[in-house]
């Protein structure tokens, strides 16, 4: 059974043509990718504007509990089978345009819930501080309520990621797109090992964008740098030095 | 410098911080408003540099109505050292204080010359603690900190929550003394807010005692509010041991020194300056347990104090 789907997985000729495990495979990273950037686009201005200002707070964090309430092949199913269609659409394969709508519509929970309490979690007194010393409204946002809320934000993007990855599996339900279809294909002909082999890479995909966005996470988080400078050997001491004569 | 007219503040929820408070503040005046907890000092600091929109009345810097200016712009020419320090915990020491100059305009270089110079002005070695983050520091340095931050721009007023809280005893008059220092190098109008009437009578050079409900209960120099509570609340507030604070900031008056002739060498301990206070008189007499304290000018000795002396001229005071 293993040594089947690692022939499978090996196998050049699987890899090739148009319906060969790369074409999926590219189909589903491009599915991926543009629902990543297009609920990014849409969904943290609102979030961040409305964070800032510490208002729609009521629709910001009820967006995640609908987006978890609704099943997304229903979404799928409603969005193939009524207006949008099952066509091809461009690179992204047959009903690409309901698949990648669907996708955004379920990016957008974790992104905007995220970076929406991130930035009203910012502590209120170094947001007032940074008022007090005359920051407009644009330097606050930027220089601290942005950088001090990056982790969280980052986390919405984590999630978001992985969860539009993992949605995009599904698409070849509705005979959509992605990797998903070879999962589906070996069920429809009985060949088990190429229904494993498709569930381990989408599995291993998954795995390395989680990697990828905790990378990221890492590098976009100002506080990480703050705490790492502990780690650096340079102690911290918490004694009062004797001090010198103030001088100016 | 600043003036305030009638200047109330209602919070949306009812919440009455603030009555009709009038107050001034003189050019390079340390003005202190004291009061217990809920009291609405920060509401009125934070009026002042309209972080808080009074609901009634007028705010005056230098003669210009703030709720005229452009609150940015306004904020820009005063210094705020918030209750909470509130650094930026992001960023490095030097990077917290060179903050202002930045927002300025100024170039990297000189702000980061600026926060340098800033640093060691409030005690602490630039080179040290310069490259560090806000969490790696004491309260205390933190809270000298936030004071460079508000001094970075300069500015001709300065507005200061508890700055010396977060400190025990020892450190917070070490705080206190250090920061007389700077401002009588600089000269700022700065009004400073606690809840401690000791720090109040030794820094102010005028107290504004607050009740609950944002009542001013009385405005006056450290020793007219010992001398002459305005009422009882202020009389409570002052404290018991008020004649002791009394000691604090009354300064000696050469009129009731007696001369030194006829005073036993042996009885003669060590001499203070004629511009200390009497606190330091009888400091001195209690700690080389001795009848009487010299007192000279300069190297000139003007007269000897003794405990009766340091009465008479706190009854003299009273008047
Ligand atoms: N945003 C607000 N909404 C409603 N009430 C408020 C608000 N901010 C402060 N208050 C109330 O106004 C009163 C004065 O508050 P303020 O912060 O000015 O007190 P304070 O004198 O600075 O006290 P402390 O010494 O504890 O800092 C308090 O009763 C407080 O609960
Ligand atoms: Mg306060």
């Amino acid at each position: 059974m293993l040594a089947d789907v690692w022939g499978y997985l090996t196998d050049g000729s699987h890899w090739s043509g148009s319906t060969g495990i790369a074409a999926f495979l590219v189909q589903q990273l491009l599915l991926t990718v543009t629902a990543m950037v297009i609920a990014m686009v849409v969904g943290l201005p609102l979030a961040m504007y409305a964070g800032h200002r510490h208002r729609f707070g009521f629709l910001a964090v009820n967006v995640s509990n609908v987006g978890r309430a609704v099943p997304v092949f229903a979404v799928l199913l409603v969005l193939s089978l009524g207006p949008v269609g099952s066509e091809e659409f461009g690179p992204y394969g047959r009903a690409g345009l309901a698949t990648l709508i669907s996708l955004v519509l379920f990016a957008l929970p974790p992104l905007i819930t995220n970076t929406y309490v991130g930035i009203t979690e910012v502590d209120n007194d170094i947001v007032e501080a940074s008022r007090g010393m005359g920051m407009g409204e644009r330097k606050v946002f930027t220089s601290v309520e942005l950088p001090l809320a990056m982790s969280v934000i980052m986390t919405g993007v984590r999630l978001a990621l992985v969860q539009v990855w993992a949605t995009a599996t599904i698409a070849a339900l509705v005979a959509g797109p992605g990797l998903g279809r070879i999962i589906t294909r070996g069920f429809a002909n009985h060949r088990t090992y190429e229904v494993v082999a498709g569930a381990v890479l989408v599995a291993v995909v998954a795995l390395l964008l989680e990697g990828l966005a905790v990378l990221a996470e890492r590098y976009a988080d100002p506080m990480r740098r703050a705490q790492r400078s502990d780690r650096r050997g340079r102690r911290t001491t918490l004694r009062e030095e004797p001090l010198p004569e103030a001088v100016v | 410098m600043i003036r305030l007219v009638g200047v109330g503040k209602t919070y949306e929820d009812g919440t009455v911080a603030v009555q009709e408070l009038d107050l001034d503040v003189q050019r390079g005046e340390l003005v202190v408003l004291v009061g217990p907890s809920g009291c609405g000092k920060s509401t009125t600091l934070k009026m002042i540099n309209r972080l808080i929109e009074p609901t009634s009345g007028q705010i005056f810097i230098d003669g210009q109505d703030v709720t005229q200016a452009d609150p940015v712009q306004l904020r820009r020419g005063i210094g705020y050292v918030i209750q909470q320090i509130g650094l930026f915990p992001h960023q490095k020491v030097i990077r917290n204080v060179m903050t202002v100059p930045l927002l300025y305009g100024e170039s990297t270089a000189t702000a980061r010359e600026r926060a340098r110079e800033l640093l060691d002005l409030v005690g602490l070695d630039a080179a040290t603690y310069g490259d560090r983050y806000p969490h790696q520091l004491s309260g205390g340095q933190r809270q000298r900190v936030g004071v460079a931050r508000a001094l970075a721009a300069n500015p001709p007023v300065l507005l200061m929550d508890e700055p010396f809280g977060a400190v025990d005893p020892v450190v917070r008059i070490r705080l206190q003394d250090e920061f007389l220092k700077i401002q009588r190098e600089l000269g700022k109008s700065v009004v400073l807010v606690t809840h401690d009437i000791d720090e109040a009578v030794r820094m102010g050079d005028r107290v504004a005692v607050f009740e609950t409900g944002g009542r001013l209960a009385q405005f006056g120099t450290p020793a007219q509010l010992l001398a002459h509570p305005a009422d009882e609340y202020v009389e409570d507030f002052v404290g018991a041991t008020r004649g002791l604070r009394r000691l604090t900031v009354t300064p000696i008056d050469p009129e009731h020194l007696e001369p030194l002739d006829g005073v036993s060498t042996g009885d003669l301990g060590s001499a203070i300056d004629v511009d200390a206070t009497l606190e330091e008189a009888l400091a001195a007499m209690l700690r080389d347990d001795k009848p009487l304290v010299g007192v000279r000018s300069g190297a000139q000795f003007v007269g000897v104090l003794t405990p009766a002396g340091i009465h008479r001229q706190l009854r003299a005071s009273l008047k």
